[in-house]
């Protein structure tokens, strides 16, 4: 039997009948059509499909669509506001922060995790936030780096690393 | 990878999620889902149905009652390792829950989900051994308590029946002469414990007047090495009857063997974190300052 699902993704609310077994990440890229949210490994391990649900980072593959009913959810695709980049997507452009890219939206959904909580992270503790995001490019010192420019730029200029996800996004 | 098709259920309340898991056939409980999802996706478990009981708030709480810590099912592991209760009443407690996974991990999935598991290789049952906690069930013909050495049976196995629901954690708080530490050989891709060692040591002029060790990685549950804390007791706490007690932390066990840890291997693991958790443990409940 199919379930009625409300939720608001980057500050729009959706509506949909979704089968229980969908998981998140599949609603998101298949339902609402939000392919900025990868899928990795598939198995809890890599981090890829990483997305903000309720303030809280998840793997979006290890959640039941049904599971976020009423729920808030921040994907990549809510990350810049009015054509300004959020600090984290900023840091990966000026630190050179990717290489293919197929890492980046899971790994800036769990750096803002650990900037929301940690405003100033050392590199080990960013190093130990991004434990469950795995990238097979940069060799991470350029992730920790954009990392570290983002906290910089947040304290800066005094923002939320999470941004709320409000009507303009 | 998609699971089976399921039917999907959400009680609002214990009392609701126990008469469905009473009444619906091949019904599973979802609290975090760390482990269940995954298992079904990869159809190694497949329900006819699923109770989620993730909307019931009052088993998410944590406080303290008298000198007890209660920690509700579904706890996550940051609201643990983030809670100043825990901070403060049971350190130990806070310092497994930080080691679970990864951040992400960390955000959804539950204690209760995790005892309720009893991976082999979970974290959290070397420290609930250690800390003597008792935990909560609540089912068709009411609550009943169980005390942690008769919890964990076996591989994926407790003490809970099928139509229980394992609600509460309950942890005696920390005194102020112990010291506690879990230490854990992390398995490098996926985290979990080929090893992990929890250790609560209470020192009385130098002598060990009380020691607790749980140990979860190694045998099929996780268990206490008595013959190591036995050793120990009344004698003075020096590295050399540690490195001598934590001998004895494997034996006696069907040492676990996979790809990545032969049996013999984990067994010297055993030793080689026991003795570090209780050096570690001791030096933090104040061995050596006199």
């Amino acid at each position: 039997m199919k379930h009625a699902i409300t939720v608001r993704v980057n500050g729009a609310e959706y509506r949909h009948e979704v089968e229980p077994r969908l998981l998140l990440v599949y609603y998101l890229r298949e339902v609402l059509g939000l392919t900025g949210t990868h899928i990795g490994c598939d198995t809890t391990s890599c981090g890829a499909c990483t997305v903000i649900l309720n303030g809280m980072a998840v793997k979006s593959c290890t959640v039941l669509a049904v599971q976020a009913d009423g729920g808030e959810i921040l994907t990549v695709e809510g990350l810049a506001k009015d054509s300004q980049l959020h600090p984290i997507q900023e840091g990966f452009w000026e630190e050179h922060g990717l290489q293919c890219g197929f890492c980046t939206p899971g790994m800036m959904l769990a750096a803002i995790q650990i900037l929301a909580r940690n405003p100033n992270p050392t590199d080990d503790e960013i190093r130990h936030g991004l434990d469950g995001n795995l990238c097979r490019c940069t060799g991470y010192q350029h992730i920790v780096n954009s990392v570290r420019y983002a906290a910089r730029k947040l304290r800066e200029t005094n923002q939320e690393a999470i941004p709320s996800a409000g009507g303009a996004r | 990878m998609i699971p089976a098709a399921f039917e999907y259920h959400r009680p609002s309340s214990v009392k609701d999620a126990l008469k469905m898991l009473t009444d619906l056939p091949d019904a599973k409980l979802l609290a975090g889902g760390h482990s269940l999802l995954p298992l079904m996706k990869l159809r190694l478990a497949s329900p006819a149905h699923l109770i989620d009981l993730g909307r019931i708030e009052a088993l998410r709480q944590i406080r303290a009652d008298g000198s007890v810590l209660v920690i509700g099912a579904l706890a996550t592991h940051w609201m643990i390792e983030s809670s100043e209760a825990v901070k403060r009443y049971s350190p130990l407690l806070a310092e497994t829950a930080r080691k679970v996974g990864d951040v992400q991990v960390r955000n959804a999935g539950t204690i209760g989900g995790s005892a309720a598991h009893a991976d082999p290789a979970a974290d959290y049952p070397a420290a609930l051994l250690a800390l003597e906690a008792q935990l909560v069930a609540e089912g068709p013909n009411g609550r009943r308590v169980v005390g942690v050495d008769d919890f964990f049976k076996g591989v994926f196995s407790t003490a809970l029946d099928p139509q229980e629901i394992l609600t509460e954690v309950r942890v005696p708080f920390q005194d102020a002469r112990t010291g506690t530490a879990y230490l854990k050989f992390a398995h490098p891709a996926s985290g979990f414990a080929v090893v992990g060692v929890a250790a609560a040591l209470a020192l009385n002029g130098g002598s060990a007047a009380r020691v607790r060790i749980g140990i979860t990685g190694v045998g099929p549950a996780a268990y206490r090495p008595k013959a190591v804390e036995q050793f120990l007791v009344g004698k003075p706490f020096e590295a050399g009857s540690v490195a001598q007690a934590a001998n004895l932390a494997a034996d006696g066990v069907d040492v676990n063997e996979d790809l990545f840890a032969s049996s013999e291997y984990r067994a010297h693991l055993a030793r080689v974190f026991t003795k570090r958790a209780l050096m570690l443990a001791g030096e933090r409940g104040g061995a050596g300052s006199g």
